[in-house]
């Protein structure tokens, strides 16, 4: 089996037949973790453990009872999921140390599905940024930056300048994550989504990035930044893939009061032929200011493979999308103000040494160890959250979220099944490019076209599609009903197969793979 | 001088009375070792989400029923936002937009003049009850300039009940707080003893003139007993009257009871106004409740909590249980209210009344006469009686066969109270005190005492 298989169909058979061992795949991943470092995805590699998990996998196999397809997998989880005596930090200096005494519920749904966890993965510093540069690890590195196709397509440059300035960011904040299954080192990866957290890294790395629908899936132990918009989010190589993730992880949880009582029934996903009853809905808002010109083609180009296909494409409106990032700012930052006040040196994390008073040791240890992006959102969202202010910005937010919310159940009554949108505006920036703006810019500008689903709560999925001039990948998104992922998985697994997506062709996998790339074409199945 | 009105409101914390915290599975103990009842969530380790619990639903419900509320059958979950060392989440979790009752009513039971029998019912309003998150607690050690944080009450459900300014006197708020314990007490919502922090009374306290506004309140807060509450409450409104009376003003400020020097003092941690910041709890869905009428068909029993089923199930509430006291055994209303008060007396006075033949309207008399004043003298409890039910009854079994006199009973009473485990009958016995009633026997011992007397039975002769 190749690194870069597809779990369902290709790894997780190899592993039952035994043509690899988890053992075998859990030491590949770990030795191309090594290689792969200068990407600087991963905080926290667990090799101990890891292999420990891989050794008990590979018991349960030899038994012939392997827990299901996840056993013996290796995955990685954003740094801001708790794992129990795995340091979690959420890249900040405020939980630097900081090994939590408990698991994720979604973590540890994977751990009792028998995955191995090789690691935790960098991210923007408690999750706020769209580059996955702000975090006190430094900046991810997309792995793109280092594909025979970027390099084919970069201008040559002079030999003084630095090969290493070329580098383009993952987007973020779940950058680290996306780096890391985009690189081959795991097969998936957890990350969180806010308010394009999974979708964005997901498009500038190539990967499939899965946003469930709000209360599908337990936030216990994700540390949150909005509680009312986190979502664990699902980062692998192919939709079905996502599926299979999502059939482990969704679910109600006792410990999560915002996760629905339903039953859930994990599926697999059929192969769709017939698209002729399908209802596809183009908004018009999505083709926002700045959305490049090559993006805005290849759009086109899927809504026109949608329509040859048989399906039904309309133009559809939501008209308060122009409203979302602001209303987006108000209800962040508020959250965040409060999420962050548990953070006062006293019960866990860092403490500052000043011993004047209490409340100079709040301060000290609060300016020390958060970021000045961290520390921006609390001040505004303290301000929004005045008595004076709360009526004129945080209720009317609430209400803008409801009108937001209530464009898409209007589009969605009206017969549309699925939305198609881009969901970035450009391919991935060079970092040197990314930084000349700050964070809150960047965020403003990078969340427009995936923030309304964390609004409404709604599930949204990037496919990677082509890719750019530049030989970077660009995704689209797929917005589907509340609960109705099925449907939403199946029409992007359609969509996968026809655009076939290009594999990465990375140095380094190819020297640990040991020539082993059968499939130059596409991630898929065969 | 115009007269002065005084205002007096109290807003009371109450825990609840359940195994397990507000929002987490940690037990509530008091006592305990410190930081020996934390869970994460208690701690506030990022990740950890608040899980309601149900007893304390139970409990809030009940309480609000109890006081004639109208209960809300949808409420919300608040943020409540300050920086204090025993408050981990930097946030307490209240019900600030939408509490769980609302609009109700206590009466409680006042003596005019200390005089038993002049009683008078007076009614004050409940504003609301919430449900909120109770602290941790923080000792301050200033010698080694440092505070040591015990966070085993932080996340104790805690009901908070508001009473409106209804109160004229500190003699007031402890009635109607001393009702509102005996109440939380008979539903079990609470066990409400004030010196383990389970009941904590704030008092709301300001003056004006018949005819014009409302004045200025100030909040006083640290009162340990109900005897205090009075004490605080007269005090500050002797503190204000005297304040304006001489031309000052009365600042809206927090002020703590000082229980050794009997007055009010101003706090020093409250200087400013604070901006809670008060945010929905976005971890909590609204809190829906059902009655028999709104109960969906197929909804899991386990999950809901109904109303109308709670009411069905409350107890009898002291005012009704006085009323039944009365009754059943004709015995006056404010006996009634004595036995109400103290803690198990009811209880020993049914007890003894089914052991005796002696009607209930004479034993009242021996429990609350003798045994109450006997208990009081010692500073014991019911519970702590050396004399118990059975050998009261006993002993009144004697005095009403006319065994003994009731002089004599009263000093065997005085025997019991040794508890040196003799019955009634053996100290009787024992100090020859029964009663003669052989009529022969009675003659001789007249005739002796005549006949040693002979002079003064001459004289009573002769007039």
């Amino acid at each position: 089996a190749a690194l870069n298989d597809a779990l369902r169909s290709q790894v997780s058979a190899a592993l039952k037949e035994g043509r690899v061992t988890p053992t075998e795949l859990c030491q590949r991943c770990l030795a191309l973790i090594k290689s792969t470092k200068f990407l600087n995805a991963y905080i926290t590699v667990a090799e101990e453990t890891a292999l420990k998990q891989a050794e008990e996998s590979e018991e349960r196999y030899k038994r012939g009872q392997p827990l299901g397809i996840l056993d013996g997998i290796p995955v990685a989880v954003k740094d801001n999921f708790n794992t129990a005596g795995i340091e979690t930090t959420c890249a900040s200096n405020m939980l630097k140390g900081y090994i939590s005494p408990y698991n994720a519920t979604v973590v540890q749904k994977l751990l009792d599905h028998g995955a191995v966890l090789l690691g935790k993965t960098n991210l923007d510093e408690f999750a706020m940024g769209s580059g996955s540069t702000d975090g006190v690890f430094g900046p991810v590195r997309n792995p793109w930056s280092y594909s025979k196709q970027y390099k084919e397509k970069c201008v040559p440059k002079s030999h003084s300048e630095e090969e290493e300035s070329d580098w383009v960011i993952t987007g973020g904040s779940s950058g680290g994550s996306a780096a890391a299954v985009s690189s081959f080192t795991c097969f998936a990866a957890l990350g969180s989504d806010t308010g394009g957290s999974t979708r964005n890294p997901a498009a500038h790395c190539g990967v499939v990035g899965l946003k469930p629908t709000y209360g599908l899936i337990s936030r216990h132990g994700l540390i949150p930044l909005v509680n009312s918009m986190d979502v664990p989010g699902i980062l692998t190589r192919c939709v079905d893939d996502a599926a299979v993730l999502l059939g482990s992880l969704a679910g109600h949880d006792p410990k999560d009061s915002t996760t629905i009582q339903d039953d859930f029934k994990p599926f697999e996903l059929p192969n769709l032929t017939d698209v002729s009853k399908l209802s596809i809905g183009i908004p018009k808002e999505y083709n926002a200011p700045g959305l490049s010109s090559e993006i805005l083609a290849l759009w086109s180009k899927a809504a026109d493979l949608f329509k040859n296909a048989g399906a039904k494409v309309v133009e559809v409106s939501l008209p308060h999308t122009r409203h979302s990032i602001v209303c987006y700012h108000v209800l962040c930052t508020a959250e965040v103000a409060s999420n962050m006040a548990r953070f006062d040196g006293l019960e866990y994390g860092h403490r500052s040494d000043t011993k004047d008073s209490t409340e100079s040791m709040y301060a000290a240890t609060r300016r020390e160890g958060f970021n000045d992006v961290v520390r921006g959102r609390i001040l505004s969202g303290n301000y929004f959250l005045l008595k004076q202010n709360y009526e004129k910005y945080f209720v009317k937010a609430q209400k803008v979220r409801r009108l937001i919310a209530n464009d898409f159940v209007k589009v969605f009554r009206s017969g549309v099944d699925v939305l198609l949108t881009p969901t970035t505006l450009s391919d991935a920036a060079p970092y040197t490019e990314f930084i000349q703006e700050d964070n809150r810019t960047r965020s403003a500008q990078d969340d427009i076209l995936t923030q309304a689903a964390n609004m409404a709560g709604l599930p949204a999925i990037n496919v990677p599609t082509a890719l750019s001039e530049r030989g970077l990948p660009v995704g689209l998104q797929f917005i589907g009903r509340s609960f109705q992922e099925k449907q939403l998985l199946t029409v992007a697994k359609w969509f996968e197969k026809q655009v076939q997506f290009p594999v990465m062709q990375l140095e380094e996998v190819r020297r640990h793979d040991s020539g082993v790339f059968q499939h130059q074409k596409s991630a898929s199945f065969s | 001088l115009a007269p002065w009105i005084p205002v007096v409101g109290l807003e009371i914390h109450a825990q609840i009375s359940s195994n397990s915290k507000l929002f987490s599975g940690s037990q509530v103990q008091f006592a305990a070792p410190p930081n020996s009842l934390v869970s994460f969530f208690d701690a506030s380790l990022p990740g950890t989400l608040p899980v309601l619990n149900r007893r304390c639903v139970e409990a809030a419900v009940m309480t609000g029923l109890a006081l004639n509320c109208s209960i809300n059958k949808k409420s919300l979950f608040d943020r409540k936002h300050y920086f204090y060392a025993d408050l981990p989440a930097g946030y307490q979790i209240t019900q600030q937009r939408v509490p769980i009752a609302v609009n109700g009513s206590l009466s409680y039971t006042l003596c005019i003049d200390n005089k038993m029998s002049q009683m008078v019912t007076k009614t004050v309003r409940i504003k609301q009850i919430q449900l909120e998150q109770d602290s941790g607690k923080s000792l301050h050690d200033d010698s080694r300039c440092q505070t040591l944080v015990d966070l085993n009450r932080a996340g104790v459900g805690l009901m908070e009940v508001v009473m409106e300014p209804d109160m004229c006197c500190g003699e007031e708020a402890a009635a109607a707080v001393r009702e509102l314990q005996l109440i939380l007490q008979t539903l079990g919502s609470s066990q409400a003893v004030m010196a383990e922090g389970q009941l904590r009374v704030d008092a709301n306290v300001s003056v004006h003139h018949p005819g014009e506004p409302y004045g200025v309140r100030t909040e006083v807060k640290n009162i340990n007993s109900i005897r205090f509450l009075a004490k605080a409450v007269d005090y500050e409104i002797r503190r204000q009257i005297e304040e304006l009376e001489n031309g000052g003003t009365i600042l809206n400020e927090t002020r703590a009871f000082d229980s050794k020097l009997g007055c009010t003092v101003p706090m020093r941690d409250k200087e400013g106004k604070q901006d809670y910041r008060f945010m929905p709890e976005p971890n909590l869905p609204p809190l829906i409740l059902y009655d028999a009428k709104s109960l969906p068909a197929n909804m899991n029993h386990q999950q809901v909590i109904n109303i109308d089923w709670i009411h069905e199930r409350l107890p009898d509430l002291p005012s009704v249980k006085r009323e039944k006291l009365v009754e059943q055994y004709g015995i006056l209303p404010e006996h009634s209210f004595t036995l109400l008060n103290e803690d198990g007396l009811a209880e020993f006075f049914e007890s003894v009344v089914k052991q005796t033949q002696m009607k209930p309207k004479k034993v009242i008399g021996w429990i609350l006469n003798d045994l109450l004043s006997y208990l009081k003298q010692h500073s014991l409890t019911v519970k702590e009686s050396p004399v118990s039910s059975f050998l009261l009854a006993d002993l009144l079994n004697l005095l009403e066969k006319k065994e003994i006199s009731s002089t004599v009973a009263k000093r065997v009473l005085a025997e019991l109270w040794k508890g040196e485990g003799k019955t009634p009958l053996e100290i009787v016995k024992e100090q020859k005190l029964e009663l003669l009633q052989d009529q022969k026997e009675l003659e001789q011992i007249c005739q002796a005492v005549i006949d040693g007397q002979e002079n003064e039975v001459i004289m009573m002769v002769l007039g």
